[in-house]
């Protein structure tokens, strides 16, 4: 764009022998005002930006010789309601070990309690026909309640009613000098293995595609989250340290991904025994797959395991302990009085982990993770596996007059055509609205704005729908997850289902493998 | 607000009938329906395609004001009226406006229609794409075109341009311009040469009578005697020595000088020259160039290397120096014709580009330059965006082929 302005400057002074002020004028604005968004909003070409703007400086407490990457794509969305540190007392009774949170088992696996049984915590609740060996065990103590069935006959959860004291069963431990083999068994049995999640297609770990990465996002970038580091205590890091250290007998090549926008150094840094990589930028920068695109490209055959930290302390005491304690922080942020974080164990009741905030008269949604890529949830239903995030945000199934016109009020957006660009970081209300209907596919560079991976989005998503195997491969389906287009959903001009193509491409890929 | 709301629902005609497309796009215009997210993302950006085309549609306003005004200007010119610039401003608005809201409505009441049918067949909502298409059309259209061949290049241009592919988002060529290059090769005699740039005159030679219908003489000329001013003048003939020419017809034959003879560049930078109704004035096309830039709709990419190659292959006729139209320097040969205009709104159309970012860089850089060798070197047409556009539209897909193609060989060699 700049290259128009010098036309335009020179231009007007051979044009301007009559002395025209009120063409000097115009041309003046305009001049000025492309400069200014150019300069300060950073509008377009953020590239030719960089040549005179160097790059935004390291924090103090990186030393220059660690890897250091600023992720320039991507969009924070400030919403109103980001949880606080403020421990919210909940009494929570029900929880649920829900088999729909893992890809990659069967629909209706196979049933080691039936209800009425007492459990312990740790203690095998049922295992995938395909994965026998692999136990996915009870986060609580108490008596199994129900055995919740969707849709032909899947089982969708298994309901704990937990005791007042939590009875964890107490597990064998293994030793550090172990082989990978006995490792491997050791996280079947444990239940630590559905900790992890395994790249490509975001599925269970199977013992037969064993890693050469495992990668660890230790902070989360998307909308109303807090800073894990301002939850985990000292002896945490501690369960953490032990679990890398024994996730050595996988892979050597443990990563972290570090957060370089927080205020201070954050506790992770002083990890050891794993490679340190620091991440700056917008969303989703926080998110793993993104980090490990932008350390080094995942192959096209390569397996990566990834694993949240907070499953890395449960990891931890495993390993440390012998006990399976699933305990962890829940934040609730959103349409909620009091935004703050909650201590309990996995796999909580919605309505009981949210209880007075979650009132029938205010329409509202509760989602079980992040607005961009969480499950919505009722009252009755629960917490999924993979995620330490409630959200509420109220339901938007309203007409508004002109809304795509004139909307009432302010609302996270990333278009310029609404003057709420020149607020970044305000904090804005949003609802479920979807604020236009679905479209083809027309505007063309949204996605690769807000998506950090060397690849071209749109002819993807297009060769998903086209069922183009070679196009979709080719262009790095097995880099993505769910998580890392949300943005590109929610930025869509056209409301396109873009996760669920994805899911479907990834499905497509995984059934032709 | 919810009164309203409940009487227009209460209209709501069975669906899968005519009725009810028209209906729903009635409504949706009005409100913004309540749909809800469902899988994936529960909150989703405030844009939408309404949003985002009224936007372009809001860009093309200035272009509209004065296009509307230059009509009335250049008719004045031509019979040696208030040929000064801020003189007769009534009547040359009026004019222009009188001349161009007939070709705008008739480019909105065909198309729409045409969308509407198409989208009852489908049974789909009525896309927003036509909102900018109508709005572009008369445009790039002489003041003077027959209402009936505006017609029928609409209804071509829209049913096999646009709905033989499936509708807005689907389309391979640009659609205003496949409604001009109908025109163009179906009356050539409508859109080219020196008679038509002109509006409400015989013929651009001297001594032709003026041509007023009855809405100037009879419904304008009174209520402009009512305010005691100025009115139209059905006596009045061209002058002498009046030509039509455009600057690129000049340029043709005289190169720079026969431009300046006729012209200064003040004219042509404001657009006070005569040509279609949009495109003559670089500023008001810069006007709205920025304002797509800044809401960041069009696409920087393809309007930077568009100047770019038209620049280069300037630079290139200069130092080839063949004949006098090659020798115009780049600032001068870029402001004549439909260049600027071309270049904010026809060739950013997102749907018709190229849609990767480097595929945006080489396409936009062909249509510069290869527009300005069909405009120099090709007698046969004066103006070369169009066909230059519609081309490149043509190898936008492959275009974007090799370029993914790049990216995935990449990703095969790192495996």
């Amino acid at each position: 764009m700049i290259l128009l302005l010098p036309n335009l400057s020179f231009g007007s002074v051979a044009y301007m022998s009559t002395s025209n002020t009120l063409l000097s004028l115009i041309l003046f604005t305009i001049g000025a005002a492309l400069l200014i968004d150019w300069l300060f909003l950073k509008n377009f070409g953020s590239e030719m930006r960089s040549i005179f703007f160097p790059k935004d400086k390291q924090p103090d407490f990186i030393a220059p010789e660690e890897s250091y990457k600023k992720i320039d794509k991507g969009f924070t969305i400030a919403l109103k309601g980001a949880p606080e540190k403020n421990e919210i007392a909940r009494e929570i009774t029900h929880f649920s070990l829900q088999p729909t949170d893992y890809r990659g088992i069967l629909p209706i696996p196979k049933m080691m309690v039936s209800e009425g049984d007492h459990v312990k915590a740790g203690q095998p609740l049922f295992y995938d026909k395909d994965h026998p060996e692999t136990m996915f065990v009870s986060p609580v103590s108490g008596t199994i309640k129900e055995i919740r069935r969707g849709d032909k006959r899947a089982i969708t959860d298994v309901v704990i009613e937990k005791d007042s004291e939590t009875d964890f069963l107490s597990i064998d431990k293994i030793d550090k000098s172990a082989s990978r083999d006995e490792f491997i068994t050791f996280l079947e049995k444990s239940g630590g293995l559905p900790l992890f999640v395994q790249r490509p297609y975001g599925i269970l770990p199977d013992k037969s595609n064993l890693p050469s990465r495992i990668y660890i996002s230790t902070f989360d970038s998307s909308p109303l989250t807090l800073p894990l580091t301002q939850l985990l205590k000292t002896e945490d890091y501690d369960f953490i340290q032990e679990a890398i250290n024994y996730l050595h007998l996988l892979t050597d090549e443990v990563h972290i991904g570090l957060d370089a926008k927080a205020e201070e150094m954050p506790a992770f840094a002083e990890l050891e025994n794993c490679h340190k990589h620091w991440f700056a930028g917008k969303h989703p920068y926080g998110n793993v797959g993104i980090q490990i695109h932008n350390t080094q490209p995942m192959g096209m055959e390569e397996i990566v395991w990834t694993i949240d930290p907070q499953n890395l302390v449960v990891l931890g005491k495993l390993l440390k302990l012998g006990v399976y304690d699933s305990r962890r922080y829940y934040t609730l942020g959103g349409d909620v009085q009091k935004p703050g974080y909650v201590y309990t164990f996995a796999g909580p009741n919605m309505g009981e982990l949210l209880g007075n905030e979650a009132s029938s008269d205010k329409n509202d949604r509760y989602v079980s993770g992040s607005v961009l890529s969480g499950q919505k949830r009722n009252a009755d239903q629960f917490v999924s596996a993979h995620t330490n995030k409630v959200s509420v945000i109220p339901e938007g199934d309203d007409y508004e007059m002109f809304g795509w016109l004139i909307p009432t009020k302010m609302r996270p957006s990333m278009s310029h055509t609404y003057l709420n660009y020149l607020f970044p970081g305000e904090p804005l209300s949003a609802n479920t609205n979807t604020h236009g209907e679905k479209r083809a596919f027309v505007m063309t560079g949204q996605y690769e704005k807000v998506l950090p991976v060397d690849t071209y989005p749109l002819p993807l998503f297009k060769a998903i729908i086209t069922n183009d195997f070679e196009t979709m491969r080719g262009l790095g389906i097995h880099e993505l997850l769910e998580e890392d287009v949300a943005l590109c959903e929610f930025a869509c001009t056209s409301k396109q289902p873009l996760q669920k193509i994805l899911r479907e491409g990834l499905d497509y890929v995984q059934s032709q493998m | 607000m919810k009164k309203l709301l409940e009487r227009v629902k209460k209209m709501e005609p069975e669906k899968g009938t005519l009725g009810h497309t028209l209906y729903d796009a009635v409504f949706t215009f009005l409100f913004t329906p309540d749909e809800v997210t469902h899988d994936g993302v529960h909150i989703r950006d405030s844009i939408d395609l309404k949003r985002t085309m009224i936007h372009v549609v809001l860009a093309l306003i200035p272009c509209y004001l004065f296009g509307m005004y230059n009509v009335g200007h250049q008719h004045f010119v031509a019979l040696g009226q208030h040929v000064d610039v801020l003189s007769g401003v009534h009547l040359k608005f009026f004019f222009g406006l009188f001349k161009v809201l007939p070709l705008l409505i008739t480019a909105y009441v065909v198309g729409l229609a045409i969308e509407i049918y198409y989208a009852y067949k489908r049974n789909h909502a009525v896309e927003e794409g036509y909102f900018v298409t109508g709005a572009l059309i008369p445009l790039i259209m002489p003041p003077d075109l027959p209402i009936w061949m505006l017609v029928f290049a609409v209804v071509f241009a829209v049913i096999i341009g646009k709905e033989a592919f499936g509708g807005t988002g689907m389309n391979i060529w640009n659609v205003a311009l496949l409604a001009r290059v109908f025109v163009f090769f179906a009356y050539p005699g409508a859109i080219s040469g020196d008679q038509v740039w002109v509006a409400g005159i015989e013929s651009a030679s001297g001594g032709a009578a003026a041509e007023y219908n009855w809405w100037y003489t009879g419904f304008l000329n009174t209520i402009f005697e009512w305010f005691g001013a100025s009115t139209f003048d059905t006596a009045a003939t061209v002058v002498d020595g009046f030509t039509g020419a455009t600057p690129l017809g000049l340029a043709f034959t005289g190169g720079q000088e026969a431009i300046y003879e006729v012209y200064n560049s003040q004219d042509i930078f404001w657009g006070l020259i005569p040509g279609s109704i949009g495109e003559t004035s670089v500023l008001m096309v810069l006007v709205g160039a920025a304002f797509l830039l800044i809401t960041g709709i069009a696409s920087a990419r393809i309007m930077v290397s568009m100047f770019v190659g038209a620049v280069v292959m300037a630079l290139i006729f200069n130092a080839w120096g063949y004949n006098s139209y090659m020798e115009i320097p780049w600032d001068r040969q870029l402001a004549m014709g439909s260049f600027y205009f071309a270049m904010a709104f026809m060739a950013t159309d997102p749907v018709t580009a190229s849609q990767t970012k480097t595929g945006k860089v080489i396409y936009g850089f062909l249509i510069g330059a290869l527009g300005l060798i069909i405009r120099v070197i090709n007698p046969a047409y004066p103006e070369g965006w169009m066909l230059a556009i519609l081309l490149l539209n043509t190898f936008a897909p492959t275009i974007d082929h090799y370029v993914v193609q790049s990216n995935i060989n990449k990703r095969l060699k790192r495996a």
